[in-house]
C-alpha cells in the first residue's frame, strides 16, 4: 500500500516561513502547507480539481524549492506542484479552459524553445528590432504596453542580444571535441549543456564555462543534438513536452560518453537531475535517465571538486552572490560558487540577507504573474549592498531579472554568472 | 464529498462588515485548508475569518454567541494536541493578520506583541536588542505568541528557564460576550486579584480570546556551549540525565535522542550523527564565560562517568545552531518512518525518566508498534511518537491501545498526560485518570464563568465533550492483576 505523496505532510508548517509567497501574502493558500493540503483535499474528493483555488494555489507557486529544504518530513512538494500543474492543464485542455496566457505560453514552449534553430532566428530579430530602436520606439508610442503586465519590463531589461550564440561558437560539426586547447594533465570530458535562453541572450556564459573546463584540463565536447532542458514545459505543467526534451538530450549526451555533464544555469541543472522523476514510467528511458542524472554537475561544484587554478591576475571589485533557487534547493550547490568567487585576488564577495530567497523570476514566473513577481523582485533589490560592482549569479533566469530589478530599483550595478567573472581573471592573467 | 454546511447568511453578512469581505472565506477550497492542525484528524469549519483587530474580535464574538455558532481561535496551526481543529464546525478564527510586536523596553525588560507575531521573529527581534526571551517550542519558526501561551508552550530551555506561562506578564483576552479583559500588567509582582492571566495561559482557547501579550524578557547570557554525546546503552543516556540532575547542575538544555530520532534527523540533515549509537544528549550551558567552561567540563566528567562516548562541544555558532536544528525537526522528521504519526509529550517527575524510558520501550514491543522517543528529558518532558499508517485499520487500533497504556503508564509514575503540547481533543478522554471530579467540576465551573454558552472551542479539553477515543478504554488506575 503505496503512501500517496502528499500523506508524510504533518502540517507541521515549518515550510511556511521560507515560503516566499506565503512571506507577501500571509495566506495559508499561498503556502507550501496550503498547496500540499489542497492537492490532498482534491485527491480525498473533498475539493474538486476545477475549482479556482486549486489553480491558483498551483501556478502562483514559485517552484524554487526552498520549502523542500525546510521540510524535515521529506515531502517531495515540487514534484506534487508539478504533476498538479500537468493534472489542472490537461483537464483544462480537455474542456477548452485553457486561457489565452497559458495557449500563448504552451505555444511557445512547444514550437520555439526546443528547436535550437528557431531561437536564433528569434534572437536575430530581436537583436535588429534592438538595434534599430524598434524596442525603445514601440515603448514609447506605447506599444508595449498592449502586451500583458510584466512582459514590457522585461523587453526593457533584455541586454542587446549578441550576434552569435554560443552554439554557433562551441558545436563543430563532427560533434566530437572542441577545437579548445587544454593543458597536457587531462581530468576528463565533460559535455556542456547550453540551455535555450541562456544560450542566445547570455552566450558569453556558455563561453566562459567552456573556456574555464578547457583551462582546468577538461575536454569539452558539446553535443550538437541537444536541446532546451524542458524545466519551463514542467513549470507551466506541460509534462509531455518536457519528456520529449528529455530523451532527445538523453540520448545526445550518453552518445557523447562524457563522464560529467556540466550544466552552468541551476534551473536547467535541477530539471536534469530530476529526468529520473520525469521519465520513471517510461520503460525505455527510466534507466537511461538514471545514468544520465548521475552525471550532471554544476560547473562550480565540477571544478571544486576536481580542483581548479587560482587565478593568477587580481580582479579588483566587490560582488553580491544571489543563489538560483534551483541551484540552493535542488542542486544544494552552495559553497562552491563562492569558493571560485574568493579564489580570486582583490574581489570581495559582500553576503546579501537571506541570499537564497527567490528573485521572483522563477522561469517565466515574472511574465505570467508579475503581481507577485514585482514585489519580491523589490524586496531583492533592497537586500543588495548598495556598494557592489556586480550581482553574481548562476542562472539565466535569475539574471534577466536582477537586470530589470536594477533598472528599476536599482543599486546601479553589473549583473553577471560565477564563471564569467572567473573566465576574466584567466584573461586578465594571459593579458598580463 | 462536498460539504453542505451552510452559516446563515445573515452571520456571514455581519462578519463581513467587522473585517471585511475579504477576510471572511466560505468556499469549501479555503475550509479545507483551516480544517487541520499537526494531529491527524481534520474537521472543516464553516467558514474562516482573519480579523485585524481586537476590536474586530470583540465585536463578532456576541454575533457567533447569539447564534450559537462555534469559534475556534487559531495561530499557526502547528500544534500537536489538535487545539486549533474546528471539531464542531464553526468559525476558524485565524489570529495571524494580528502580527504587529508593538513594544520592546529594555528598560522594564518585556516586550509587548499581538498574538499573531510569529515566535522565532520575536525572539529574534529581542535577541537583536540584546535580551532573551528563553521559551523555545521547536515549533517557534512557524508557531505564534497566541497560539504558544494558549497552549502554556514550552521548548528545551524550559529546564533551567520555565515555560510560556512564567514569561507572560499581562495579556489582551476577548471573552464570549465581546469584553475585552487586561489582565496583569507590566510588572513581575502583581497580587492584584485572581491571577487572571495564569488562567487564560494554557487555556486552549476554551476561555477567550487572546489577543496581546505583554511577555517578560531577561538579559541575554554572556556566553553558552553546546554538548553533543552518545551512549551505546539507552539506560546509560536516562542515567546520565539524573545524575545531572541529582548533582545539582542546571544547564540550560538537556535533550535526548533514542537512536531511531537520531537516524531519521540525520537523513534530512546529513550532519555526520553517530548514528550506530543507541542515544544522544544534546546539552548547552549559559551563563558568564567563566562559569559557562567549568560548567562545561563538570558536564563533560559527568557523562563520561556514565560511559557516554567522546563528548562533542561545538567549536562555532553555526555548529551550535546546526545541533539544534536537528533537534527542532526531529518532531517533523520522524514522518520519514511512517507517513502518519501520534506525537505524545507524556512527562514524569526527572528521577523517574529512566524508568519512564524503559517503559517506553516494553510498550512499543508489547504493541508491535514503531515508537520513537525522543524529548526534553532534564524535565522529564519526553516525546514519545509512534509512526504509523492512519490507513492500516489492524496497526491503529495497536496504536490507540498504546498510547492509552502511555498515559497509564505516565500516571503511575507520578506524571502528567502533557507537559507542553495541552489536551486538545487528543487528549480530553484520559482527563478523568489524571482529575478528580471536584477538579474536573472545577474547571467546568471556570469554563461556565467566562463561555456559558460553550461557544469557544468546544470538543477540547473535557472529556464529555470529544469524540469517542477509537479502541475500548481500559479502565485507571489499573486493577492489579489477579494472582
Amino acid at each position: 500500500m503505496a503512501a500517496p505523496l502528499y500523506m508524510p505532510c504533518i502540517k507541521c508548517g515549518l515550510c511556511l516561513s521560507v515560503c516566499p509567497t506565503y512571506q507577501l501574502t500571509q495566506e495559508e493558500l499561498e503556502s507550501p502547507r496550503g498547496r500540499v493540503q489542497l492537492i490532498a483535499a482534491v485527491d480525498r474528493g473533498v475539493v474538486p480539481l476545477d475549482a479556482p483555488e486549486v489553480d491558483q494555489t498551483l501556478f502562483d507557486c514559485l517552484d524554487c524549492r526552498a520549502c523542500e529544504v525546510a521540510c524535515p518530513s521529506g515531502v517531495p512538494i515540487g514534484e506534487l506542484i508539478e504533476t498538479g500543474r500537468a493534472q489542472v492543464t490537461a483537464q483544462q485542455a480537455e474542456h477548452g479552459q485553457l486561457s489565452a496566457g497559458s495557449r500563448l505560453v504552451r505555444f511557445v514552449l512547444r514550437h520555439l524553445f526546443p528547436y535550437p534553430q528557431r531561437l536564433e532566428r528569434t534572437a536575430r530579430a530581436l537583436r535588429w528590432m534592438q538595434r534599430l530602436g524598434l524596442i525603445r520606439f514601440a515603448d514609447k508610442v506605447g506599444l508595449l504596453r498592449l502586451f500583458p503586465a510584466g512582459w514590457a519590463e522585461m523587453a526593457r531589461a533584455l541586454p542587446q542580444i549578441p550576434s552569435k550564440s554560443g552554439r554557433s561558437q562551441l558545436v563543430l560539426p563532427d560533434d566530437s571535441k572542441t577545437s579548445l586547447p587544454t593543458s597536457e594533465a587531462i581530468k576528463g570530458t565533460a559535455a556542456l549543456f547550453l540551455g535555450c535562453i541562456l544560450d542566445v541572450i547570455f552566450p558569453q556564459a556558455n563561453l566562459s564555462s567552456a573556456h574555464v573546463l578547457a583551462h582546468n584540463g577538461w575536454n569539452v565536447c558539446v553535443p550538437a543534438d541537444q536541446r532546451c532542458c524542458g524545466a519551463l514545459a514542467i513549470h507551466a505543467g506541460d509534462r509531455e513536452a518536457a519528456r520529449a526534451l528529455a530523451r532527445r538530450n538523453i540520448d545526445a549526451f550518453l552518445a557523447s560518453g562524457a563522464d560529467t555533464i556540466v550544466t552552468d544555469a541551476g534551473g536547467c541543472g535541477a530539471a536534469l537531475l530530476e529526468y529520473p522523476q520525469l521519465l520513471a514510467d517510461d520503460p525505455a528511458y527510466a534507466q537511461k535517465a538514471q545514468d544520465f542524472a548521475s552525471r550532471v554537475q554544476d560547473i562550480a561544484e565540477v571544478l571544486v571538486q576536481n580542483g581548479f587554478e587560482k587565478p593568477a591576475a587580481a580582479l579588483p571589485m566587490r560582488v553580491t552572490y544571489q543563489e538560483s533557487c534551483h541551484l540552493h534547493n535542488v542542486m544544494h550547490v552552495i559553497s562552491a560558487p563562492r569558493q571560485l568567487l574568493d579564489s580570486i585576488d582583490g574581489l570581495e564577495i559582500r553576503e546579501m540577507p537571506d541570499a537564497a530567497r527567490c528573485c521572483g523570476s522563477a522561469g517565466i514566473y515574472n511574465l505570467t504573474h508579475p503581481q507577485l513577481a514585482e514585489p519580491l523582485l523589490a524586496r531583492k533589490m533592497a537586500d543588495v549592498p548598495s556598494d557592489v560592482d556586480a550581482i553574481v549569479t548562476g542562472n539565466p533566469g535569475c539574471w534577466l531579472q536582477l537586470l530589470h530589478g536594477v533598472q528599476a530599483y536599482g543599486p546601479s550595478c553589473a549583473v553577471t554568472h560565477t564563471v564569467c567573472l572567473l573566465d576574466a581573471a584567466y584573461n586578465r592573467e594571459v593579458r598580463s | 464529498m462536498p460539504d453542505e454546511r451552510r452559516l446563515p447568511a445573515d452571520l456571514i453578512h455581519a462578519l463581513e462588515e467587522i473585517v471585511g469581505a475579504r477576510f471572511v472565506r466560505t468556499t469549501i477550497e479555503e475550509r479545507a485548508l483551516y480544517a487541520y492542525d499537526a494531529t491527524i484528524r481534520r474537521s472543516l469549519p464553516d467558514a474562516v475569518v482573519r480579523p485585524k483587530t481586537t476590536q474586530e474580535i470583540a465585536a463578532l464574538l456576541p454575533i457567533c454567541g447569539a447564534h450559537h455558532i462555534p469559534v475556534v481561535p487559531r495561530g499557526a496551526a502547528s500544534g500537536l494536541s489538535g487545539g486549533s481543529v474546528p471539531l464542531r464546525g464553526g468559525i476558524a478564527l485565524d489570529l495571524t493578520r494580528m502580527d504587529a510586536i508593538l513594544e520592546i523596553s529594555p528598560q522594564d525588560l518585556l516586550a509587548v506583541a499581538q498574538a499573531g507575531v510569529n515566535t522565532q521573529r520575536f525572539a529574534d527581534a529581542v535577541a537583536a536588542q540584546g535580551l532573551f526571551f528563553p521559551p523555545d517550542p521547536s515549533s517557534a519558526l512557524a508557531s505564534t505568541l497566541g497560539g504558544n501561551a494558549a497552549e502554556n508552550a514550552g521548548g528545551p530551555h524550559a529546564f533551567k528557564y520555565g515555560v510560556f506561562r512564567d514569561y507572560v506578564l499581562g495579556l489582551t483576552v476577548v471573552t464570549a460576550d465581546g469584553r475585552i479583559l487586561h489582565t496583569g500588567g507590566r510588572t513581575v509582582k502583581n497580587v492584584s486579584g485572581y491571577d487572571l492571566t495564569r488562567l487564560f495561559v494554557g487555556s486552549e482557547g476554551t476561555l477567550g480570546v487572546i489577543t496581546e501579550l505583554t511577555l517578560k524578557l531577561i538579559p541575554k547570557p554572556q556566553a553558552k556551549r553546546t554538548l553533543l554525546t552518545a551512549y551505546d546503552r539507552i539506560e546509560d543516556a536516562a542515567e546520565t540525565v539524573s545524575a545531572i540532575i541529582a548533582a545539582g547542575m542546571q544547564p540550560a538544555a538537556l535533550e535526548f535522542l533514542d537512536d531511531a530520532s537520531m537516524r531519521v534527523v540525520e537523513s534530512y540533515l546529513h550532519l555526520g550523527l553517530p548514528v550506530d549509537a543507541q542515544a544522544l544528549l544534546l546539552l548547552e550551558v549559559d551563563g558568564p564565560a567563566v562559569a559557562v567552561t567549568e560548567q562545561a567540563e563538570a558536564l563533560i566528567a559527568l557523562c563520561r562517568t556514565h560511559h557516554s562516548r567522546e563528548v562533542e562541544v561545538a567549536q562555532t555558532p553555526q555548529q551550535a545552531e546546526q545541533l539544534w536544528r536537528a533537534r527542532k525537526s526531529i518532531s517533523s522528521a520522524v514522518a520519514r518512518i511512517k507517513p502518519s504519526k501520534i506525537s505524545e509529550d507524556a512527562t514524569v517527575p526527572p528521577s523517574k525518566l529512566p524508568e519512564m524510558v524503559h517503559r517506553l520501550q516494553e510498550i512499543g514491543r508489547k504493541y508491535e508498534v514503531d515508537l520513537v522517543i525522543f524529548g526534553h528529558a532534564g524535565d522529564g518532558n519526553l516525546h514519545p511518537n509512534i509512526m504509523c499508517d492512519e490507513r492500516d485499520a489492524q496497526e491503529m487500533t495497536r496504536v490507540w491501545q498504546a498510547v492509552a497504556e502511555i498515559f497509564a503508564t505516565t500516571l503511575d509514575l507520578g506524571g502528567t498526560l502533557s507537559g507542553e503540547h495541552g489536551i486538545g481533543y487528543m487528549k480530553a478522554p484520559f482527563m478523568a485518570w489524571e482529575h478528580a471530579p471536584a477538579e474536573l467540576d472545577a474547571m467546568r465551573a471556570v469554563k461556565r464563568a467566562f463561555d456559558p454558552l460553550s461557544i469557544l472551542n468546544p470538543g477540547k479539553l473535557f472529556p464529555e465533550d470529544v469524540p469517542p477515543w477509537p479502541v475500548p478504554l481500559p479502565t485507571y488506575p489499573r486493577t492489579p492483576p489477579s494472582a
